[in-house]
C-alpha cells in the first residue's frame, strides 16, 4: 500500500493548477455570466497537451497514466466545471473509447488528432426522450452498401457545437431481443452533410461550458467509422461511462476543494459579533465536513484510477466515486454559500457558481439514484461484470511512452 | 551556445510568513522555484531555441533545491546540476556568488550565465552582479529583450530607472532577466516526465575545487516586523461628494501632503 | 580620515533624492563613528554635482569623470568606484538602493572582498560597526545584519532615513581619480537609450495612487461601439479607471502604482507594479483603488504612513491595513476626491 503520488503526478498536477490559476480563474466569472465558453480555453488545453494527457505518445498523447487524468480533472474543476466537462467528453467518453474499442486505422484517424487537441471530441447517447432509460433511444443507423445512414437527435451533448468528432450510439437492429443488443456506436465527423448542432441556453450551471444538441438527417458515414461490432453499442457506451464518470468523480473532488478553500478564506476575513466567523463552531463543523468529503472523494477516485492503471474492471468503484463525490460537492458548495451568507448568494464571490455547477453532475453520467441502484445490486450480488471483448488497456509506461 | 541558468528554491510568494522561535516559518506553503528565475529559464530556453545550444540549470542547496531544478528541466533545460554540500550551507550572497561562479566554470564553455532579478526570500538581488565580478565577465542586468547574438556578442535591451538602454556586450557575460522579457512557459508534460526521471548530480566543494568562502555578512537573527497599530476608519457619506469631503479632510489632518 | 563614503547615483548629470538621503544617513553614521563624510561621483561632465553633494553634507568628493563614463556601464563604473574606495579607505560605503546602486555595491563587495547589506531601513552602531535592519521576504520578516569585513557596504532604502536639506553655504574638496577604464577595454557599448515618459518615480514618491483589477470593474461605463472584443473592452474600461487615478495623481504630484493583477491583465505597464515581484515603496500617503490587498501587494507597500483603500467589496483584505477605507465604486468616488483635493489644496 502506498498513498504517495509520484513526482510525475505532482508536477503534472501543479502544471495544470498553474494554468487554471493564471488563465482561467481570473476570467471565468465573466464567461460564466455571458453563458459562453471562453474561446481560448480549448486551444490552450490542446496546446498544453491536457487534451491528450493519458493517451499513449504513439497516438499523439502525453503518455501519462489514468491517475494523472483524475488529478488533471480535479485541478480543472477547481477552477470551473466547464473545463472538466471538456475532459469528460473529449477524453473519458470519446478518446478513451477509441483507445479501448477502436481499430488501428480508427486510432490513427480519430485518436491521434484528438489527443493532440487538433480535433475536439464529443459523445452522443442521450436523446430528448431517452436519458437513464437508454432503451428508449430512437436514433437509427441503416446499412446501405459500405455506408450507414444515420438519423435522429442527440440532446444534452457537451461540446455539441465545438466538437469535430462525435461518438454516437444508434439503433441498428429494431427487432433485437433486447433493445440494448440492437445498438451500434459510430464516430460521426460533425462536418458531414446532414449534421447540425446548436447550444442550449438557460442552464442552471456550467454556463461557461457548451451544451447542446446534435441532429442527424440522412447522414452517410463509411463503415470504417463504426466503432466495435454491430450490436455492441450499448456495451461500448457503458464502458465509456466508466471513464466519463471517473472524470466527473475527480472533478467533483476539485469542486469540494474549491468550496473548502473559498470558505476557509472567507471565514477568516468575515467578522460577526466581534470575532472572525471561523471562531463559530457551526462554521467549523461545515469546514470539517468539507475537508472530510474532499479526502474521501479523492481516495475513492484515486482507487478507481489505480484499478484502471492495472487494467482491472472498475465499474463498481467508479460508480461509487462518482456518486459520493458529486453528492458531496453539491453539499460542499451549498455549505460554502451558507458560510458566505448573503455575499455567497451574489456573484461577487465564486461560491454561487460552485453551487450551480455542482448540480449537473448529480444528474448526468448516471443520476445518483441510478448509482445507488448499481451499488445495491453489487452488494446483493445481483450485478456481476462480465469480461468485455476489448478491455480498457492497462497502463504500461513502456507502451504508453514509446 | 551553452547557457547556465541559476535557480533557487523559495517559499511561494503567497505564503503567510512569520518568525517563530527565531526562525522563518512559512507553514505548509509550497516551496517553489523563485518566480524571477522562471523568467531567467524562459529567456535561456528562447535564446537556445533561436541560436542553438543547451541550457544547464544550476542551483545550490540541500535536496529541496532539486525541486527548482526539476521545474527548470520540465520547462526544457537539458541538464541540471545541484551544488549540494553541507560544508557550503548558510552562505551569504558573496559566498554564494563564489560557489556559483565555480559551478559555472565547472560546466565549462559557458557563453551566458542567466539569473532572475532577485530571490524573493532574502531579497538581496546582488548575487548576479557578484557572480559576474568573480568570473570577471560583464554584468548585463535587467534584460527585457535580446535583439541578436552573433560573433561572441549580444545586443539587447536593459531596464534602468530612467528608461531602457540598448547595448552591445561581449560574451561570456552574466545577465539578469526582468518580467518584460516574456511570460515563462508551463512545464510540458513530456518535460515533466523527463524531469521526474532525471538523476540530478550533486557536486561538492571538493568537486568544484573550492573551500567554503568566508561569510562577510553576519546575521543576528530575524524577527516579525513591528505590528502597526492601525485604527481602521470607514469613511461614509450620502453622496460621493460627501464621502470625498470627509476623506480629504481626514487626509489633510494627517499632514502628509 | 574618510570614514564614510557615499555613492551618488547620477544619470546624465542628475541624481535623485535617494542619493542625498544616503548622504544624510552617512552624516548620521559619521557623527557616531567619528569620521568624515565623503561622496563618490562617477560619470562624464558631472563635476557640478559635486557642489550639490557638498550642499548635502559631503566634505570631500571623489570624482571619476571621463567621457567613457557618459553612459552607464557596470564594469566601467565599478572600476571608478573601486578607485574611489581605494583612495578614501572608508569604513563604510553607502549606496541608495537603486538599480545601479545595488549592482555596484555588489561588485564593490567582490572587489574589496567584503559583503553587502542590501536595502537597509535602519542603521545602528554597535562596537564601532553598523548593524542594519533590512526587510526580507518582501518585508514580511525583518533581519538584523552586520558586515564583518572592511569596508562595510550598505545600500539604503529610499525614504527610510529622513529628508535631507541642502545648505548652499557648504563646500569641500574635490579629488579627481585617474586610472579609469579606456573605452577599448570596456566590453559593453551603449547603442541607444529610450527614456521613459516623465512622471513621478514610484520609489521617490511622497504620494502614490494605485489601481488594481477593480479598475476595469464598472458595468455602468458606456463602451464605444467599435470595441467589441471582450479583452479590449476590459482594457478600455481599465484605461478609463487608470485615467481617473492619473487625474488624482496629477493633483497630488503623486506616482501611479498598480497591483500585479492589473499588470498581468495588461492594464498598465510593469514599471508601475508595487509588491513582492514589483517595487517596494514607502510613501507618506498610499491610495489603493480597486485593489483587494493580496499578501504580495501588501508586502510592497506596508511601510506607507497613511494607507487609504477604496474598494467595492467591504470585506477586501486591504481594509484591514487601511487607515481610511471607502467602500464604494472608484468610478464614482475618485472624481469627487480629485475635485475635493483641488479645492482644499487650492489648485
Amino acid at each position: 500500500m502506498d498513498f504517495q503520488l509520484s513526482e510525475e503526478h505532482r508536477m503534472a498536477q501543479k502544471m495544470v493548477r498553474d494554468f487554471a490559476a493564471k488563465e482561467v480563474i481570473p476570467v471565468i466569472q465573466e464567461w460564466d455570466s455571458k453563458q459562453e465558453m471562453a474561446p481560448h480555453f480549448l486551444p490552450r488545453m490542446g496546446e498544453l497537451g491536457i487534451m491528450g494527457i493519458n493517451i499513449p505518445v504513439k497516438y499523439g498523447g502525453q503518455g501519462f497514466d489514468y491517475i494523472t487524468l483524475g488529478l488533471v480533472c480535479e485541478e480543472l474543476e477547481y477552477a470551473d466545471s466547464s473545463l472538466r466537462v471538456v475532459m469528460s467528453v473529449h477524453m473519458g467518453l470519446n478518446s478513451m473509447a477509441v483507445l479501448q474499442w477502436g481499430t488501428e486505422d480508427q486510432k490513427q484517424r480519430f485518436l491521434v488528432p484528438q489527443a493532440k487537441g487538433e480535433k475536439v471530441a464529443a459523445f452522443g447517447l442521450t436523446e430528448p426522450d431517452a436519458g437513464s432509460d437508454v432503451a428508449a433511444m430512437t436514433a437509427t443507423a441503416v446499412k446501405d452498401g459500405n455506408e450507414y445512414i444515420l438519423n435522429g437527435e442527440k440532446m444534452w451533448i457537451s461540446l455539441a457545437t465545438k466538437a469535430d468528432h462525435t461518438l454516437v450510439v444508434c439503433r441498428t437492429d429494431m427487432n433485437a431481443d433486447k433493445p440494448t443488443s440492437g445498438m451500434t456506436a459510430f464516430m460521426v465527423e460533425n462536418a458531414r452533410d446532414g449534421v447540425t448542432s446548436g447550444d442550449i441556453h438557460g442552464k442552471l450551471g456550467v454556463r461557461a461550458g457548451s451544451t447542446g444538441w446534435v441532429n442527424m438527417q440522412d447522414v452517410r458515414i463509411p463503415e470504417e467509422n463504426r466503432i466495435g461490432e454491430e450490436g455492441e453499442g450499448f456495451k461500448i457506451s457503458m464502458s465509456c461511462l466508466d471513464n466519463g464518470r471517473y472524470t466527473v468523480a475527480a472533478g467533483a473532488t476539485g469542486l469540494i476543494k474549491a468550496s473548502l478553500d473559498a470558505s476557509v478564506k472567507y471565514a477568516q476575513e468575515r467578522k460577526t459579533f466581534g470575532v472572525q466567523i471561523a471562531e463559530h463552531q457551526l462554521i467549523q463543523q461545515k469546514i470539517a465536513h468539507m475537508h472530510r468529503d474532499h479526502e474521501m472523494a479523492q481516495l475513492l477516485y484515486l482507487k478507481a484510477g489505480w484499478k484502471k492503471n492495472l487494467g482491472e474492471r472498475n465499474t463498481r468503484e467508479t460508480s461509487l466515486a462518482k456518486w459520493f463525490a458529486t453528492e458531496a460537492s453539491f453539499n460542499a458548495a451549498s455549505e460554502a454559500v451558507q458560510i458566505h451568507g448573503a455575499y455567497g448568494y451574489s456573484d461577487e464571490y465564486p461560491v454561487e457558481r460552485f453551487l450551480r455547477n455542482s448540480k449537473g453532475a448529480v444528474i448526468y453520467e448516471g443520476t445518483n439514484e441510478i448509482h445507488q441502484l448499481v451499488q445495491a445490486a453489487y452488494a446483493f450480488g445481483w450485478r456481476k461484470d462480465r469480461p468485455l471483448r476489448k478491455e480498457l488497456p492497462a497502463f504500461d509506461p513502456d507502451v504508453w511512452q514509446e | 551556445m551553452k547557457i547556465v541558468v541559476c535557480v533557487k528554491q523559495v517559499p511561494d510568494s503567497a505564503a503567510a510568513i512569520v518568525v517563530e522561535d527565531g526562525k522563518v516559518n512559512w507553514g505548509d506553503a509550497p516551496i517553489v522555484i523563485n518566480p524571477w528565475d522562471e523568467y531567467a529559464v524562459e529567456a535561456a530556453l528562447q535564446l537556445t531555441e533561436k541560436y542553438g545550444g543547451d541550457v544547464v540549470a544550476l542551483s545550490m542547496g540541500g535536496d529541496k533545491a532539486k525541486e527548482a531544478l526539476k521545474h527548470a528541466l520540465a520547462m526544457g533545460c537539458s541538464e541540471a546540476i545541484l551544488i549540494n554540500d553541507p560544508e557550503l550551507a548558510e552562505m551569504d550572497a558573496s559566498g554564494a556568488a563564489k560557489v556559483l561562479a565555480a559551478g559555472i566554470q565547472k560546466v565549462g564553455d559557458v557563453e551566458m550565465a542567466i539569473f532572475g532579478k532577485q530571490a524573493i526570500d532574502n531579497d538581496t538581488g546582488v548575487t548576479p552582479a557578484m557572480t559576474a565580478r568573480v568570473l570577471g565577465w560583464p554584468m548585463i542586468s535587467l534584460i527585457s529583450a535580446v535583439e541578436n547574438i552573433a560573433d561572441g556578442s549580444i545586443k539587447a535591451k536593459r531596464f534602468m530607472e530612467e528608461g531602457n538602454q540598448i547595448f552591445e556586450s561581449k560574451l561570456p557575460a552574466v545577465a539578469s532577466i526582468v518580467k518584460d522579457y516574456s511570460d515563462p512557459r508551463y512545464p510540458s508534460f513530456m518535460g515533466i516526465r523527463k524531469a521526474s526521471r532525471a538523476e540530478i548530480p550533486n557536486l561538492t566543494a571538493g568537486d568544484l575545487g573550492i573551500s567554503k568562502p568566508e561569510n562577510k555578512v553576519k546575521w543576528f537573527g530575524v524577527d516579525n516586523p513591528p505590528v502597526r497599530d492601525i485604527t481602521n476608519e470607514k469613511i461614509e457619506g450620502e453622496t460621493p461628494e460627501e464621502i470625498a469631503a470627509n476623506l480629504v479632510s481626514k487626509i489633510m489632518e494627517e499632514k502628509v501632503l | 580620515m574618510a570614514k564614510i563614503l557615499v555613492f551618488i547615483d547620477q544619470y546624465k548629470g542628475e541624481a535623485g533624492m535617494a542619493s542625498w538621503e544616503a548622504l544624510l544617513a552617512g552624516k548620521m553614521l559619521a557623527d557616531k563613528l567619528g569620521g568624515g563624510l565623503s561622496a563618490v561621483i562617477v560619470g562624464s561632465g558631472v563635476e557640478a554635482l559635486a557642489n550639490t553633494a557638498f550642499h548635502y553634507g559631503a566634505e570631500e568628493v571623489f570624482l571619476a569623470d571621463d567621457v567613457s563614463l557618459a553612459d552607464y556601464r557596470a564594469e566601467a563604473y565599478a572600476l571608478g568606484l573601486a578607485k574611489a574606495t581605494e583612495a578614501a579607505d572608508p569604513e563604510v560605503v553607502l549606496f541608495p538602493t537603486t538599480t545601479r546602486g545595488r549592482e555596484l555595491a555588489a561588485m564593490l563587495a567582490i572587489d574589496t572582498d567584503s559583503g553587502v547589506l542590501v536595502d537597509a531601513t535602519e542603521m545602528d552602531v554597535e562596537d564601532g560597526a553598523v548593524v542594519a535592519t533590512r526587510p526580507i521576504y518582501a518585508g514580511k520578516v525583518i533581519a538584523k545584519v552586520k558586515c564583518e569585513a572592511k569596508p562595510q557596504i550598505i545600500t539604503l532604502r529610499a525614504r527610510a532615513f529622513g529628508k535631507p536639506e541642502a545648505d548652499e553655504s557648504l563646500s569641500g574638496n574635490i579629488t579627481k581619480l585617474d586610472g579609469l577604464m579606456a573605452e577599448a577595454d570596456i566590453a559593453t557599448k551603449v547603442l541607444d537609450t529610450e527614456m521613459v515618459e516623465g512622471g513621478v518615480s514610484l520609489t521617490d514618491a511622497n504620494v502614490i495612487v494605485s489601481g488594481g483589477r477593480g479598475v476595469s470593474n464598472n458595468a455602468g461605463l458606456e463602451v464605444p461601439g467599435d470595441i467589441t472584443d471582450e479583452k479590449e473592452i476590459e482594457i478600455w474600461k481599465a484605461t478609463q479607471g487608470f485615467g481617473l487615478i492619473q487625474e488624482l495623481a496629477d493633483v497630488l504630484d503623486a506616482a501611479v502604482g498598480a497591483s500585479r493583477a492589473a499588470v498581468d491583465a495588461n492594464y498598465i505597464s510593469y514599471a508601475h507594479q508595487v509588491g513582492q515581484t514589483g517595487k517596494t515603496v514607502a510613501p507618506d500617503l498610499y491610495i489603493a483603488c480597486g485593489i483587494s490587498g493580496a499578501i504580495q501587494h501588501m508586502a510592497g507597500m506596508r511601510s506607507s504612513k497613511v494607507l487609504v483603500a477604496i474598494n467595492k467589496d467591504g470585506d477586501a483584505p486591504v481594509f484591514k491595513e487601511a487607515r481610511y477605507g471607502v467602500v464604494g465604486d472608484l468610478f464614482d468616488v475618485l472624481p469627487a476626491i480629485t475635485a475635493e483635493f483641488k479645492k482644499q489644496l487650492g489648485k
